[in-house]
């Protein structure tokens, strides 16, 4: 059964962490909600949790990829965090370099991450 | 389980129908639980799953259904697991084309075969147009 995963928001940031083997469907719905949910809040950072994650195929590193091009449109940034080295080994093989994702290696690197960017924003304007 | 004294053994084959996105989940852990029962490591048992998943997708969405078979196979280096996906759909006309990094049909990223290729130790694509499609792979301990 496709499902719709809990989107959590820390100040102007959003938070979903894949907790289980996700269906095709519900990979599709989050990145329906992600996008919604960033206008609706108008949130400047997305992070995307996969630390529990024990693969990621061609289909989620589509989504994730996906996600990172529309909410940069949205004037949001994401960070996939919690990457395991062996996902990452074996993304590498697959062909997905995931070029265009910003990645760090927990929550807290990937929250300072959307920090510097927020300061570097306020700087600007 | 392997049978004590025989080479080359097969255990029992589990069978998992993919005849929905669902059966595409289940099709995954079977393989984690065959890959976990063989003694993979962990990057193999990741490797494998990853592999499975491409290939249980594709019997669904190009196949139109199908299943996946799966074993723990011995031999005298050391085991492995078998994941064999069938379906009865149109089957591939041009299997060059469809190996190759980047070529899909329709609008996935064409990653699916050529990267299941990359990850697994045997690979064999057997197709015939309007009959289906059979993907054998297996992955051997290092
Ligand atoms: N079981 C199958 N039956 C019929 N055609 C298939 C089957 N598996 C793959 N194909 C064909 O081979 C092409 C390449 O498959 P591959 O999995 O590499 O890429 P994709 O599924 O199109 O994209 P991706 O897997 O990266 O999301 C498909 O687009 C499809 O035309
Ligand atoms: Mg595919």
């Amino acid at each position: 059964m496709s499902e719709r995963l809990p989107i959590l928001r820390i100040g102007e940031n959003l938070l979903v962490s894949i907790q289980i083997d996700l269906d095709d469907q519900t990979v599709l719905n989050l990145q329906d909600d992600l996008a919604e949910q960033v206008v609706k809040h108008s949130a400047r950072g997305v992070i995307i949790d996969i630390t529990a994650a024990e693969i990621v195929d061609s289909f989620v590193g589509r989504m994730l990829a996906t996600i990172a091009s529309i909410s940069r449109l949205l004037d949001a940034e994401t960070v996939v965090v919690g990457m395991r080295p062996a996902v990452a080994i074996t993304l590498v093989e697959l062909g997905l370099s995931l070029g265009g994702v910003r990645t760090a290696l927990n929550l807290e690197r990937g929250l300072a991450i959307l920090a510097e960017h927020a300061a570097a924003r306020a700087a600007q304007a | 389980m392997t049978v004590p004294g025989r080479d080359t053994t097969a255990d029992t084959v589990r069978t998992q129908p993919i005849v929905t996105s669902d059966d595409v989940v289940r099709a995954r852990q079977l393989a984690r639980t065959l890959a976990v029962e063989c003694g993979l490591s962990l990057v193999e048992q990741t490797k494998l799953v990853t592999a499975a998943s491409e290939l249980a997708r594709n019997t669904l969405v190009y196949g139109g259904g199908g299943r996946m078979d799966g074993e723990v196979v011995s031999r005298t280096a050391g085991r492995g697991v078998r994941l064999n996906f069938t379906d009865h759909g149109p089957g591939i006309p041009d299997t060059d084309l469809a190996l190759r990094d980047g070529w899909s049909s329709g609008t996935g990223m064409g990653l699916g075969l050529s990267g299941a290729r990359r990850l697994v130790d045997d690979f064999v694509l057997r197709t015939e147009v309007g009959e289906g499609t059979a993907v054998t792979v297996v992955k051997w301990t290092h």
